[in-house]
C-alpha cells in the first residue's frame, strides 16, 4: 500500500501540468561556482573564481525555451589563490571594483535545445561597467529530489569573453586576450 | 663607537644615511613599479627588491630605535616650540616607518605566503587577519608613503635651515661625530 501510494505520487508529479519552477542558486551551500581561466603567456592556464554571487532562475525540463536566469556577482570577490594578484585584478588595470562594484548576467533567450537537455543560453553580461551579449553553452547535468526534502536541478555552462570587449586593455600578451568562464549552477526549487 | 652627548656617533650617522637612501629609493621604486607592464623585465624583480630592502630596513629601524633609546643624545637647538615640533616630527617619522613596514608586510602575506628576502631567507606570513587585507593594506601603504616623503622633505628643509640660516651644528653633527 505504501509502495503503491508512493508510485501514485510519483505518477501524479510526472503527469502534472508543466509550468516553469522557480529556483534559487545554491550559493549558500556552495553548490555553484563561477570559475574562470585565462592563458598564462600561452604556456598554461591560470584559474580562479568569484566567491560571492547569488541568483535565481526558472526552468522546466519540458519547456526549456521558457527558462530565464539572473546572476549577481561581486567582482571584488575574485580569487586566484594569490593575494597580490587578486589585489591587482581588483584595481584600475583590470576589474576596477571600487568603481564597478557589480557584475551581472541576465538571460534573454534560450535556443538550440537538444535531446539531452543541453541548450544555448543568450543573455547580457555586465562587467567592468560594460554590458555585452554573450551566449553560454549549457549542459544540463541532472535534476531530482535531494535527500533533505527539496528538489534540485543543475547545469554546467561555458562561454568565452574578450577582455577588451569589456574595456579591460591591460596587456597580458597575445595568448591572454580572452577569458573562459566556467559556470556551475545548482538551483533549489522554491 | 658610542654616541657622545656632544654629537651623534658613527652608528647613528651610518644608520641615518642608510635609512635616508633606502626610504627615498623604496619610494621611487614603489612608485615606479606599480605601473610596470606585464612584459617588463622588471615586473617580477622590482617588487622583489622593494620587499627585500623594505624588510631589511625594518630590521635596521628596530635596531635603530633600540640604539636611540639606550644612548645619550646631543642637546637640541632652537626655541622650545621648535624643539617640540621637531620631537613630534621625528616621532611621526618613526611611526610612519613602522606602519609602512607593517602594511607592506600585510599586502604580501595576506594569503599566508612568506616574503622572500633576496633569495636569502623567507619571512613567514601569518595569513589573513582582516577581510580584503591586501587591498586595505595596499591603500594604507601608498598614502603613508606620500606622507612620509612629505615629512622627510620637511626634515631635510629644517636641517638646511639650521645649517644656512641658524648657522648651527645640527646638520654637521649628523655628518661627523
Amino acid at each position: 500500500m505504501k509502495k503503491l501510494s508512493l508510485s501514485l505520487i510519483t505518477l501524479a508529479a510526472m503527469s502534472a501540468p508543466t509550468f516553469a519552477a522557480d529556483y534559487i542558486i545554491d550559493s549558500k551551500g556552495a553548490h555553484a561556482a563561477i570559475n574562470f581561466k585565462i592563458q598564462h603567456l600561452g604556456y598554461s592556464w591560470l584559474t580562479g573564481r568569484f566567491n560571492t554571487f547569488d541568483g535565481n532562475f526558472s526552468y522546466d525540463a519540458d519547456n526549456p525555451q521558457a527558462s530565464s536566469i539572473t546572476v549577481n556577482i561581486d567582482p571584488a570577490s575574485i580569487d586566484s589563490n594569490h593575494a597580490e594578484r587578486d589585489k591587482h585584478l581588483r584595481n584600475e588595470d583590470f576589474l576596477h571594483v571600487t568603481k564597478f562594484d557589480k557584475a551581472r548576467f541576465v538571460s534573454t533567450k534560450v535556443t538550440d535545445v537538444e535531446e539531452d537537455g543541453d541548450f544555448h543560453l543568450h543573455g547580457d553580461l555586465t562587467l567592468h561597467g560594460v554590458t555585452k551579449p554573450v551566449v553560454i553553452d549549457v549542459e544540463k547535468i541532472g535534476e531530482g529530489e535531494d535527500p533533505w526534502g527539496g528538489y534540485r536541478v543543475g547545469f554546467a555552462g561555458e562561454t568565452k569573453i574578450a577582455l577588451k570587449d569589456y574595456g579591460i586593455d591591460y596587456d597580458l600578451g597575445p595568448a591572454s586576450t580572452h577569458v573562459l568562464l566556467e559556470l556551475h549552477i545548482e538551483g533549489v526549487r522554491q | 663607537m658610542n654616541d657622545k652627548a656632544r654629537s651623534w656617533g658613527w652608528t647613528t650617522i651610518t644608520i641615518h644615511w642608510l635609512s635616508a637612501i633606502a626610504v627615498v629609493g623604496l619610494f621611487g621604486l614603489g612608485w615606479w613599479m606599480v605601473d610596470l607592464t606585464y612584459y617588463s623585465d622588471w615586473y617580477k624583480t622590482a617588487p622583489h627588491i622593494h620587499k627585500s630592502v623594505g624588510i631589511l630596513l625594518a630590521a635596521l629601524t628596530l635596531f635603530r630605535l633600540f640604539w636611540r633609546a639606550t644612548r645619550p643624545r646631543p642637546e637640541a637647538s632652537g626655541s622650545q616650540l621648535e624643539q617640540r615640533l621637531s620631537m613630534l616630527a621625528h616621532t611621526v617619522i618613526y611611526l610612519l616607518l613602522i606602519l609602512l613596514f607593517t602594511s607592506g608586510y600585510l599586502i604580501s602575506t595576506a594569503d599566508g605566503r612568506g616574503i622572500e628576502i633576496f633569495n636569502w631567507f623567507t619571512l613567514p606570513g601569518f595569513g589573513s587577519l582582516i577581510e580584503n587585507q591586501e587591498d586595505i593594506a595596499g591603500t594604507v601603504h601608498e598614502w603613508l608613503a606620500y606622507v612620509l616623503i612629505g615629512l622627510a622633505l620637511l626634515h631635510a628643509l629644517a636641517a638646511l635651515k639650521h645649517h644656512f640660516i641658524d648657522k648651527d651644528k645640527t646638520l654637521i653633527r649628523m655628518l661627523k661625530p
